[in-house]
């Protein structure tokens, strides 16, 4: 279903066009990273700490060298010195010091799965064998692997040497694990709660969780005797593979080609990276070019998840209104600073109008993964905890929670809890959307059966796009970019270059490209590649149509601000009777002829960035002996700006949904005392399956951004924000439990049901 | 290294050897040995089904199996679903219902879902769902694959003219 309140017709934008990577992947033929193959390819594997605290005493690969087929064994010691620099790498920032050092750790294994030696062979099965051959002595230490832990004063400290960082740029007197702390204020919290008519006080809980991407990660490098190389891999952007390889082996960024190969899923887990460099360095020692394959249990060990988190939250309602909120919100960054405590922060309070407000937030490292992006990184469990108590209040007053959050809903001109005013956006058009839905008209019966919802939000990013738009003699256009295509965006990019051309979706041929061979483009993350790479094509487009009416007013002799661009067809006209006309077609048929090829560009920091608003209903039933809640019923909204191609819009919103479901009943990260991860297969953290859910019906409510030539506001993250929240509203309805820790698995569910905890 | 056995099978209807060690699975002689890479390896232990290949017609999940239990044996893998350039009605309905995102467990997908019309032509939504339940997709929350796969039962059912 989807709402529109835009006046434009499209002719184009708002279909389902076939994708142009699509009959590639239903084929087979399609080639992601780990399925390139090279002459004299060598294969690599990486040895990990076993323990997830110790110090690397020595490493001795002696007897791994010198096993026939083993070409090359590298460790930290190979890395060059790393800057104490901080990159940003979209929707993330690294330090680079910090990054050498997870890539390949130096002096401390931090984690269990932290990489530390890696070998090239030539088979996969003798890089295996070479691994065990390697002596590491570590002295363990006793780790910490919780977030509250790990902030108490007597806490073994990941580094003696950080302190905490705190508000104003203070730090702390004594070295902490608290990497930083943050705080947002507004009016008086502390009166408001005073004077609440109901007060709401509760902590919450999430758990490490993975962002589960089918394929593992991957890269293949050739270091060439010119000093070049060449690194094939799967990545959500190319240009920051080549940044963070050129800071991390201090190689000249120019003298590094990254290929980007299709993308078996990121969801923000591909924007840091943990082979390349590893690769390439393999490579330099050996000769041969060499592929490094992670295996799913180095993926759930060994690259970053997203954070465990500790919310605390206090909030009052006074007539009906949510009057103050306090907030306390304590995230794991793993084993080195970096959670997203601060975008968790600015986002809970989001969707409503709040006017006093006190939220801090703590950055807090620990023995476990250093975290990576994970869609809307940090929203959702804050959403779990204040969706959660929002939803305690509505019913201690006794009303509709839909129509309490339509009450308190924020709208354009209300202020974030940063300060900064929001631009037109669709939260009440959300809400609105699900009372009107009728998934939320129909009735909920039967024991153990509820209904719950939760809205949820997420800022979009804008970033760097470049693209170039090479019109062909057959009046085709070659489109050529450089943002990762995850989820169908090259169709999404062609069709927005088809609207501004007035031609087919299927005369564009939309290819992306390596990092020799276009402009800069930023990760494809934050929701950002549709609009900010959209913004850049639509740009591109323009600069099309500016050349053909220039030309064609130059033959026919009169001014080209008279001359008009609409659907494909170029006119002047003198009002008096005289009229010219010439197409899209024939200027690129003719283009050798009349000054030669017609080429658009654009580059940009796109600005005009919307936010997006999601608002969500689902229906479960608890099984009150198994303990197994089953998704009935599920019904998301969302103010999608421009659906550009709605069945991907569709499926961006249906994916998300099901890691959000899989999140809040099954996924964690379960650890032993010692820091091991207990579950790092596929059978034991358990995703949902087809099975487990049903359909899921979307709502794309349409309003368009005004910062965008076609209203486009990012998709792809905020739908992961509300269904933590709304599935434990549920669960509430159904059994009359506030479930506050999640996951809400078949065993705890038990255990609070019988009292058994 | 162990010595390499030979080994004589049918790979999508065309008689194929090749020399593989004993421990080398079907996945690895696949993608390593004989360049076919559209069996995919998400997990190599049996749980996310992106591997999967149809071995004398069971649908199995192709990094659990041996390359030398594939003497004398009849494998198809999705390089063998479409008929030359026309492609298979679920490769058609996957495309028509966006039922792929990133499209690395799309091969897998396809290839059950194959087994399963050819063992079943009219499956309901459940069947459907239970069957594909070995598969793991983590970007589509699987609507629109179900869809497809349904789509592409009811295609087949209309009798060719
Ligand atoms: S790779 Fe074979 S089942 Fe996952
Ligand atoms: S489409 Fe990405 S895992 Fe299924």
């Amino acid at each position: 279903m989807t709402t529109t309140d835009r006046s434009t017709n499209y002719r184009i934008i708002g279909t389902r066009p076939v994708r142009p990577d699509g009959v590639e992947k239903v084929t087979g033929k399609a080639q992601y990273g780990a399925d390139i193959r090279l002459p004299g390819l060598l294969h690599g594997r990486v040895l990990r700490s076993p323990h997830a605290h110790a110090r690397i005493v020595a490493i001795d690969t002696s007897e791994a060298e010198k096993m026939p087929g083993v070409l090359a064994v590298v460790t930290h010691r190979d890395f060059p010195a790393a800057r104490d620099v901080v990159q940003e790498i979209g929707e993330s920032s690294v330090n680079a010091l910090e990054l050498s050092d997870n890539v390949l750790a130096s002096r401390k294994a931090l984690y269990r799965g932290h990489a530390v030696a890696a070998v090239a062979a030539t088979s996969v099965h003798l890089a295996e064998e070479a691994l065990t051959k390697i002596r590491v002595e570590y002295q363990v230490l006793p780790p910490v692997l919780d977030v509250r832990d790990a902030m108490r004063e007597d806490a073994p400290l990941l580094s003696e040497t950080r302190f905490t960082k705190e508000l104003g740029g203070a730090r702390s007197e004594k070295p902490s694990n608290i990497a930083s702390h943050l705080r947002f204020q507004g009016g008086n919290p502390d009166a408001a709660l005073e004077e609440a008519d109901v007060v709401i006080e509760r902590e919450y809980r999430t758990k490490m969780v993975h962002q589960g991407y089918i394929e593992p990660h991957n890269s293949t490098a050739t270091w060439n005797a010119d000093g070049t190389i060449t690194i094939w891999t799967s990545t959500q952007g190319a240009f920051s593979v080549r940044a963070q390889v050129a800071e991390i082996l201090r190689h000249p960024i120019s003298s590094i080609r990254v290929i980007p190969m299709e993308i078996g899923g990121g969801f923000g887990g591909k924007l840091p990276i943990y082979l390349d460099p590893v690769a390439a360095l393999l490579s330099k020692k050996s000769g041969r070019p060499v592929k490094v394959l992670m295996n799913r249990t180095d993926v759930f060990e060994g690259s970053g998840p997203t954070s465990g988190t500790w919310v605390k939250v206090k909030l009052g309602l006074k007539d009906g209104k949510i009057s103050g909120v306090k907030a306390e919100l304590a995230y794991e960054a793993g084993a080195y600073p970096g959670s997203p405590v601060g975008a968790g922060s600015m986002t809970m309070l989001a969707p409503y109008v709040i006017d006093n407000f006190q939220i801090d937030g703590y950055d807090v490292v620990l023995n476990k993964p250093k975290v990576a992006a994970y869609r809307a990184p940090g929203s959702p469990a804050a959403a779990f905890a204040f969706e959660q108590a929002l939803d305690e209040a509505a019913r201690a007053i006794g009303a509709d929670p839909l129509q309490f959050r339509l009450d308190n809903s924020a709208r354009e001109g209300s202020r974030m809890v940063t300060g900064a005013p929001l631009a037109k956006v669709g939260h009440e058009e959300c809400v609105q959307a699900i009372l009107d839905s009728p998934h939320y008209k129909s009735p909920i019966e039967g024991p153990y059966r509820g209904r719950g919802v939760a809205s949820g939000y997420w800022f979009n990013g804008g970033m760097q796009s470049s693209v170039v738009a090479a019109v062909n003699p057959d009046g085709t256009v070659n489109l050529i970019e450089g943002s990762t295509d995850i989820g169908g965006t090259r169709a999404s990019l062609a069709m927005q270059l088809a609207e501004t051309l007035g031609i087919r979706y299927e005369d564009i041929h939309a290819t992306v490209v390596d990092t020799d061979s276009v402009g800069h483009n930023d990760v494809t993350g934050g929701s950002r590649t549709t609009f900010a790479s959209g913004m850049a094509v639509y740009q591109a487009g323009m600069d099309i149509r500016q050349q053909m009416c220039e030309r064609a007013a130059r033959e026919w002799n009169v001014p080209v601000d008279k001359v008009e661009y609409e659907d494909g067809r170029i006119t002047w006209t003198d009002g008096e009777g005289t009229f010219k006309e010439t197409s899209f077609a024939e200027q690129a048929r003719t283009a050798a002829q009349k000054g030669g090829p017609i080429v658009g560009k654009a580059s940009l920091s796109a600005r005009g960035v919307g936010g997006a608003y999601s608002t969500h209903v689902v229906d479960v039933e608890v099984d009150p002996d198994t303990g197994k809640v089953t998704i009935l019923r599920y019904t998301a909204a969302q103010d999608v700006g421009t659906a550009i191609h709605p069945s991907y819009v569709e499926g961006q919103i249906q994916g998300a949904v099901a890691q959000g479901v899989g999140w809040a009943l099954n996924e964690e990260y379960y650890f032993d005392d010692e820091g091991r991860m207990l579950n790092s297969s596929f059978l034991d953290y358990r995703m949902p399956t087809s099975l487990d859910l049903p359909m899921i019906d979307t709502i794309l409510v349409e309003v368009p951004n005004p910062g965008h030539p076609y209203g486009v506001r990012g998709v792809g993250e905020v739908p992961i924000v509300p269904p933590l929240a709304a599935v434990a509203n549920a669960i509430a309805d159904a059994t009359g439990r506030r479930f506050t820790e999640l996951p809400i698995s078949p065993r705890r569910v038990v255990e609070e049901l019988h009292g058994l905890a | 290294m162990a010595r390499r056995t030979h080994v004589t099978t049918s790979i999508n209807g065309l008689p194929t050897e090749f020399l593989c060690e004993p421990r080398q699975s079907v996945l690895e002689v696949l993608r390593d040995e004989l360049g076919l890479t559209g069996a995919k390896e998400g997990c190599n232990n049996g749980n996310c089904g992106a591997c999967a290949v149809i071995l004398n017609g069971r649908v199995v999940n192709s990094c659990c199996v041996l390359g030398v239990e594939l003497e004398g044996a009849e494998l198809t893998t999705i390089e063998g679903i479409a008929d030359g350039e026309k492609l298979h009605p679920l490769q058609q309905a996957f495309l028509e219902e966006a039922a792929l995102q990133c499209g690395i467990c799309t091969p897998g997908f396809i290839v059950s879902a194959k087994a399963l019309l050819d063992s079943d032509p009219h499956p309901d939504e459940h069947k459907v769902r239970f069957w594909l339940a070995g598969n793991l997709c983590r970007c589509t929350g699987y609507d629109k694959i179900v869809r497809a796969v349904l789509k592409a039962a009811d295609a087949a059912e209309t009798p060719v003219p």
